[in-house]
């Protein structure tokens, strides 16, 4: 581990004006970054402590809710409105890591987090991630974990959070703060897909922090679901999950939300899915049907072609056990 | 009334619990300083420059060794190996010259005064390879060589024969001919590998994770050129080896060097990444494995030709093929053993070594006969029940195989399996049973242990052998009470110190066998002590007789050894594994809801030790079959999940019904408790019962362990 300084911004001001020191990282629960600093892959030369900040669950006038970016995962997971009226994002926030981890990470640490590619954890390994023109040398190596979606030459990493699968589906905004003001933006435009710079995975501006998540009024609270599969029964990232929200109207289709994890370099919502099962009937070949428009461009690595019959299958027993459930509000 | 036999709890649990159990890094001698290295980053080549004016520099560092700058140390040859290290090659020598060997090796060491900083100042060491001779980095049995003659004489290949099992395989009416693969796997125990180093002139302490402290004396005391007596290890408690520590690995040679440099007590600690690159682990295997039946299911021929992997600079074979010589009776019978080469660092044993792997092949090629007989897997084995060792061709000392397939299968409740695959559903689970048979070789060393009755009405009993959680405190206490006829209140055993009377390895299942024993016989010695001063008193009042005497204790060292039942007779533990699945049927996630093992372990000290160590296994069984894989990226030549986030093992939520049952044995031979070993047999037999509880779930064979979902998926 590379030394460092140490502050715990007291405002949200303070840590502003910290953030935009050369070297400067935020930390949030620290259960991320820094296990990068151990393992040498991260060197921030000061870590600003947000943790003190943003730590309120609030309802919107809109009637939605605001989460703080200093909220601790196992607080939106424990809180009665998140449960009530957001159950997909409790679930999902539930189905990661394990309930320690849970109690240290916050919702801003956990957007950010970074990949678990094998050699972006590895400073021995090629990565455009961390030296942008290496190579990368999981397109050759272990990727049975990586992208089926979106992937460029340059990086074939994927965006490991749950949490992150149904703030997507949500159609959640997140609340930036900088130097020069705040700006609210759509949580489905702030990661990136790797492209030529896979070393810029967000739209944050240097020195910008995550204050707020908002979630807009429609929870998907009467049908939705999140459903993970991974290597062992807990504590193992998403081979592939899904987020999905189902509204019917008389056995057809209304309002859809499908977004998949573990799949792509972001939190993938499925817009082709969606749009093959707008105003169709729940039944198990139109979802097949959405499915495949979904999964038709998905191009397999050597090890993780399993992934697009596995989202497939996902998919598919996902929306069919939501189209049969009773409506739950 | 005797405690051997009874559940007696941990008696070193409430230490552990409170905190009070001191693993080897945590001991803090005054001016400790704090060491870290630096390690190659290519798997094979020189060492072209090392440039360390950035790490001297560094804040709080005092030291940086190189192969430069160390000392080069004599490394004495021991007049014999021991069994815990390979059988041939030249250890590494580490900080001895430019050569790398592999990617992990230690390169330059550094010293400083905190953990962090010695971190730092190795991180910022930079060196420039030389990557010649090209490095081989695959593990492709075409590239396999016959093992050594060393390793023949250990009856570890390169090939043994009995009949013509080609001709019998050629002219068997049912046959079997197929290839499993076990991926690499490691070790993982809860305490890392430490070391803290203290030199007092020219005699050192280590206090040392290791399974052997009188070994890893001899060894660091060959090493330094040191007469043995100038060199005490201490290592009171272990927190999980499964094998890692046997060996004494180059990070104890690193601490040592570096305090005797620094002229202060120096600790290195691995970190989990260096687990895979210090301390060894189970090389991956291929076994193709050739069966041959008349149709009532008699074999004909069994073949079993194995492929491991070793270094290039040392020769590790195991007894991978123990399985198949001595299971099943069959009068044609072939194995062929053969290692692959690679810029690894030696693989070590490991849990049940050998033995549990072969096993995996053996035992699902078993099954699969099974299946083309349309035969119940249970009844093959009985049919092929082998009345003596067939391999050896002696009687065994004591065998209850039969009882613990049938009270196994009774408790699991076997005979309600369909025979047929994919024949039960629950929901959307797919639900399998299948079962395997477990063998293990058992053993039994010389070993001393010395007994004192103290003034105080309590009974210290001392051993160099250790604990890293089989439960050696508990089980000798239980001896010694028993033989001293002392409530256990009033017995404590210590371990773990090279200056006690020695012992040999704590592995292989040998412990119970081989220090019991011993206990034993010191014990009988301080009676006959005792009996000497006490006119006639009771040996509970041996408190008044040393009052008396004016005595401040009693004291007798005694020694026992086997005899030559080892080579008369065959001796090994058995059992029958019984596990069910549950499969998703769509997502191929696989969940192992419930696992019976029934055990002939000869008679146990312990039930709840031994139940303990059963379960133990069958939760290292579930990582075995179903999650655990050593990624070996072989273009980088570099372990690529190497953090325990990403090496899967079993948690919690993995662990369903497990139980553990002894059938009523007690050996004759191996020594007088009547004990045959636990530890390894506990892992024997899991993952293929698993295996083929997978199969009979699904309909699919995955031959490749660990069975993913993303195996089963495209099987
Ligand atoms: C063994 C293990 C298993 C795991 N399994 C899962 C899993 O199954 N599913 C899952 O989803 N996750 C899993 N995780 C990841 C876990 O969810 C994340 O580590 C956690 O959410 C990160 O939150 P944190 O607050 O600790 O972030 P930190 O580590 O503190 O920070 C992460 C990043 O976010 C930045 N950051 C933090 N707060 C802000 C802010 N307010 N504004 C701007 N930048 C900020 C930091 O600078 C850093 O770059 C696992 C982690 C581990 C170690």
């Amino acid at each position: 581990m590379t030394p460092f300084l140490y502050e715990r911004a007291a405002d949200r001001q303070g840590a502003l004006a910290l953030g935009a020191r050369a070297g400067a990282s935020y930390l949030g629960g620290g259960t991320n970054l820094v296990d990068l600093m151990r393992e040498t892959i991260a060197h921030p030369e000061l870590l600003v402590d947000v943790t003190g900040l943003s730590r309120e669950i609030e309802d919107t006038p809109e009637g939605g809710l605001r989460i703080g970016a200093g909220v601790k995962n196992t607080a939106v997971a424990g809180d009665r409105r998140v449960r009530q009226r957001y159950p997909l994002l409790a679930q999902a926030i539930l189905a990661g890591a394990s309930a320690q981890i849970r109690n240290m990470a916050t919702t801003g640490g956990n957007i950010l987090q970074r990949t678990r590619c094998a050699y972006f954890y590895d400073d021995a390994a090629r990565c455009n991630k961390r030296a942008p023109g290496a190579g990368c040398d999981a397109v050759e190596g272990f990727n049975r974990i990586h992208a089926i979606l979106g992937a460029s030459p340059a990086c074939v990493a994927t965006h490991p959070s749950d949490m992150c699968v149904a703030l997507a589906a949500l159609e959640a905004t997140v609340t930036l703060e900088g130097q020069d003001g705040g700006r609210e933006i759509a949580f489905a435009d702030l990661h990136r897909l790797p492209g030529e710079t896979p070393e810029v995975e967000t739209q944050l501006r240097p020195g910008e922090l995550i204050t707020a998540v908002t979630l807009p009024p429609n929870g998907l609270a009467a049908r939705s679901t999140y459903r993970k599969v991974r290597d062992r029964a807990s504590y193992a990232f998403a081979l592939v999950s899904v987020a999905a929200g189902l509204e019917l109207e008389g056995g057809v289709i209304g309002d859809v939300r499908l977004a998949l994890g573990g799949v792509a370099h972001k939190p993938w919502r499925a817009h082709a899915a969606e749009a093959a099962l707008k105003g169709r009937p729940a039944t198990e070949s139109v979802f097949r049907e959405a499915a495949e428009a979904e999964l038709a461009p998905a191009r397999p690595l050597r090890d993780n072609g399993f992934k697009i019959e596995l989202a497939r299958r996902v998919i598919v027993d996902t929306l069919v056990k939501l189209a049969r459930t009773e409506e739950t509000v | 009334m005797s405690v051997i036999g009874s559940p007696v709890s941990r008696v070193d649990g409430p230490a552990k619990v409170n905190g009070e159990a001191h693993y080897a890094g945590e001991f803090a001698p005054k001016d400790l300083l704090y060491a870290a290295t630096a390690d190659s980053t290519c798997p094979a080549g020189t060492i072209v420059t090392l440039d360390t004016r950035d790490a001297a520099r560094a804040p709080g560092v005092l030291l940086v060794l190189t192969h430069l700058n160390a000392d080069r140390l004599p490394y004495q040859e021991p007049a014999e190996r021991v069994a815990v290290d390979p059988v041939a090659g030249a250890q590494l020598r580490v900080l001895d010259g430019p050569a790398i060997l592999f990617s992990g090796q230690p390169i330059a060491l550094v010293v400083a005064r905190t953990q962090a900083q010695a971190e730092y100042g190795a991180s910022l060491v930079p060196a420039p390879y030389d990557a010649d001779p090209p490095a081989k980095l695959r593990f492709d049995p075409a590239l396999a060589q016959p093992t050594s003659e060393a390793a023949a004489k250990k009856k570890r290949g390169p090939e043994t024969r009995k009949g013509d099992a080609e001709g019998a395989f050629a002219r068997a009416p049912v046959t079997l001919d197929e290839r499993y693969r076990l991926s690499r796997e490691q070790h993982h125990p809860m305490e890392p590998h430490a070391t803290v180093a203290e030199w007092t002139g020219d005699r050192l302490t280590l206090w040392s994770k290791t399974q052997w402290v009188g070994n890893e004396r001899d060894e660091i005391a060959r090493r330094f050129g040191l007469p043995p007596a100038n060199v005490r290890v201490i290592n009171p408690y272990v927190g999980g080896a499964f094998g890692s520590s046997l060996r004494t690995w180059p990070h104890v040679t690193l601490a040592a060097m570096a305090a005797r440099r620094a002229r202060r007590p120096v600790r290195l600690e691995l970190t989990r990444r260096q687990l895979f690159t210090f301390v060894g682990h189970r090389g991956q295997s291929e076994q193709h494995v050739r069966l041959g039946a008349d149709p009532n299911g008699r074999l004909l021929a069994t073949i079993c030709e194995a492929t491991g992997q070793t270094s290039t600079y040392e020769e590790f074979a195991e007894p991978l093929l123990g399985p198949a010589g001595a299971t099943y009776a069959c009068d044609d019978r072939l194995t062929r053993y053969k290692l692959v080469p690679m810029n690894v660092n030696t693989p070590c044993p490991m849990r049940g070594p050998g033995w549990a792997t072969g096993l995996v092949a053996q035992e699902m090629a078993m099954d699969e006969l099974a299946e083309r007989l349309g035969m119940d897997p249970i009844e093959l084995r009985l049919r092929n029940y082998a009345e003596r060792d067939p391999m050896k061709d002696l009687p065994w000392s004591s065998k209850a195989l039969r009882e613990c397939y049938a009270q196994g299968a009774e408790r699991f409740g076997w005979s309600k399996r369909p025979l047929k695959p994919r024949a039960r559903r629950d929901g959307r689970d797919l639900v399998g049973l299948g079962m395997a048979t477990a063998i293990y070789d058992s053993g039994r060393y010389p070993t001393s242990a010395s007994v004192a009755l103290l003034p105080d009405g309590t009974a210290l009993v001392r051993c160099a052998t250790a604990d890293m959680g089989p439960g050696t405190y508990t089980s000798m206490t239980q001896v010694a009470a028993d033989a001293l006829g002392l409530p256990l209140a009033r017995v404590r055993f210590e371990l773990g110190d090279s200056t006690f009377p020695p012992a040999k390895e704590h592995g292989g299942s040998t412990t119970m066998a081989s220090v019991g024993p011993a206990i034993q016989e010191a014990c009988g010695a301080v009676k006959a002590k005792l009996a000497g001063v006490a006119d006639g008193a009771p040996i509970t009042d041996f408190a008044a007789v040393l009052r008396r005497a004016g005595l401040d204790r009693i004291e007798a060292e005694a020694s026992a050894k086997p005899d030559d039942a080892m080579k008369t007779h065959s001796i090994n533990g058995f059992g029958a594994v019984f596990a069910e699945v549950r499969v998703d049927v769509d997502l191929c996630t696989i969940r192992a809801t419930r696992i019976v093992g029934a055990y002939d372990a000869g008679r146990i000290v312990n039930p709840k030790l031994a139940h303990s160590q059963c379960i133990g296994g069958m939760v290292q069984g579930i990582g075995m079959a179903l999650f655990e894989d050593v990624e070996w990226d072989e273009h980088l030549g570099r372990v690529s999940n190497g953090t325990i986030a990403e090496y899967i093992v079993p948690v919690n939520a993995d662990i369903h019904d497990l139980d553990a049952i002894f059938v009523d044995t007690r050996e004759p031979l191996l020594n007088p408790l009547g004990v045959k070993g636990v530890a390894e047999l506990g892992l024997c037999g899991v993952a293929p019962a698993i295996a083929n509880a997978v199969w009979h779930a699904t309909g699919k064979r995955v031959r490749n362990l660990p069975i993913t979902p993303d195996r089963l998926l495209t099987a």
